[in-house]
């Protein structure tokens, strides 16, 4: 499964990108990039998913901030 | 992982209740979890009118489509704030309560600040000088003084507000690490009505905010994102992001702070003081009660505005 060239997956917080490698779950993911899955919600074309989900290839996740003042 | 209900794909996990739902399964949960928290603390009955206090947010959108799903008679309350900011914070929050209001054929109440005391809140924080250069104390002061006022005179019996458990499990934080035993006898999901107050009440205080953030996109509601220009490097948020680094590492601990606390107190932790220091008194002019004799803070606030407003008119 060798391939030449950059394959990556993206994650999305704000108006942060970060990069990870395809084929983690998105717990991993998450813990790689230092951000606390319980701060966000994660969803991957407009679907939201769960810590188990392995990310794939060309995946672009949206991370949506939850937490909130006041 | 598997929706516990049906086997299908869950969209939204608890670990603190090992639950896992589908999509469907949990816009079903989250109204019945709701209906068993309003009777479980005697918030209100079908009867009753409720005012929703409404900021365009997550939380009190989804509140109000909650209890509008439930069959509760539910009226919005809007307060425009007057913030900008750069980024149009109050009239995008605005906007969005306005539209649930009319997709829904909803009542919603909008009181501008600056209309109706002259200033909107950055300036009457900047003008008063309460709150060390942030206008979140102005902002909680008139947001509760105008709450009050709207449910007494269009005569609702309660005021919900969407507060969820980790708004709820902050303030109890804050309040814990500095002992402020008047606010910890006070906080809860039922604030009974008394001085001619119309009840509190907070119907989502369990659900955590990852929970409501899952409600509002699962369901589809349209609400503002950004932060409150104000709010970043706040305090509350600040010990909500403790909060979660706990809740991560052991699932549930917020939860169980929150719950630990109310049962607590019913046990007699935080005993009411049996002598009459605190007395309260109609302010002289909105009539609110207020401990000090005279006016209310925000009376006090406001006048404070207008000298320094004549004042300089004056000049
Ligand atoms: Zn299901
Ligand atoms: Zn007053």
């Amino acid at each position: 499964m060798a391939r030449q060239g950059v394959s990556l997956v993206k994650l999305i917080l704000r108006n942060k990108e970060f990069e990870v490698k395809p084929g983690m779950t998105l717990l991993s993911s998450l813990q790689k990039v230092n951000v606390l899955p319980e701060s966000i919600i994660a969803t991957r074309n407009g679907e939201m998913i769960l810590e188990d989900e392995i990310l794939k290839d060309g995946d672009v996740v949206k991370l949506i901030a939850v937490i909130s003042g006041g | 992982m598997k929706c516990r209900k049906c086997g299908e794909k869950a969209s939204v996990n608890m670990r603190q209740h090992k639950l896992a739902l589908c999509k469907e399964h949990y816009l079903e949960w989250v109204p019945e979890q709701t209906e068993r928290f309003i009777e479980k603390y005697e918030m209100f009955s079908h009867d009753e009118k409720i005012l929703v206090a409404v900021s365009g947010g997550k939380d009190s959108l989804s509140l109000w489509d909650i209890l509008i799903r439930l069959g509760y008679q539910a009226d919005g309350l809007y307060i425009g704030l007057g913030i900008d900011a750069g980024i149009n914070y109050s009239g995008e929050s605005h906007r969005l309560a306005d539209e649930f209001a009319n997709e829904h054929n909803l009542k919603l109440h909008v009181v501008d600040i600056e209309k109706e005391y002259g200033q909107p809140i950055p300036v009457l924080s900047e003008i008063s000088r309460r709150g060390h250069g942030k206008p979140c104390a102005v902002c909680g002061l008139t947001k509760r003084h105008v709450m009050n006022r709207i449910a007494r005179d269009l005569g609702y019996d309660v005021l919900a507000t969407g507060h969820n458990l980790d708004d709820e499990a902050a303030v109890l934080f804050g309040n814990t690490l500095s002992w402020s035993g008047d606010y910890l006898l006070r906080q809860g999901p039922v604030l009974p009505s008394a001085d001619g107050l119309a009840r509190k009440v907070k119907p989502l205080c369990r659900f955590y905010e990852r929970e409501m953030t899952a409600y509002a996109l699962l369901r589809g509601i349209e609400y503002i994102y950004e932060e409150c220009p104000f709010a970043e490097g706040s305090t509350s948020i600040y010990y909500k992001e403790i909060l979660n680094q706990l809740e991560n590492d052991r699932p549930g601990a917020k939860l169980t702070f929150y719950l630990r606390f109310l049962e607590a107190r019913q046990s007699g932790l935080f005993a009411e003081r049996n002598d009459s220091t605190l007395h309260l008194h109609p302010c002289t002019n909105c009539g609110q009660p207020t401990s000090a004799p005279g006016l209310c803070s925000f009376c006090r606030m406001i006048e404070k505005v207008a000298d320094k407003e004549s004042i300089v008119s004056n000049l």
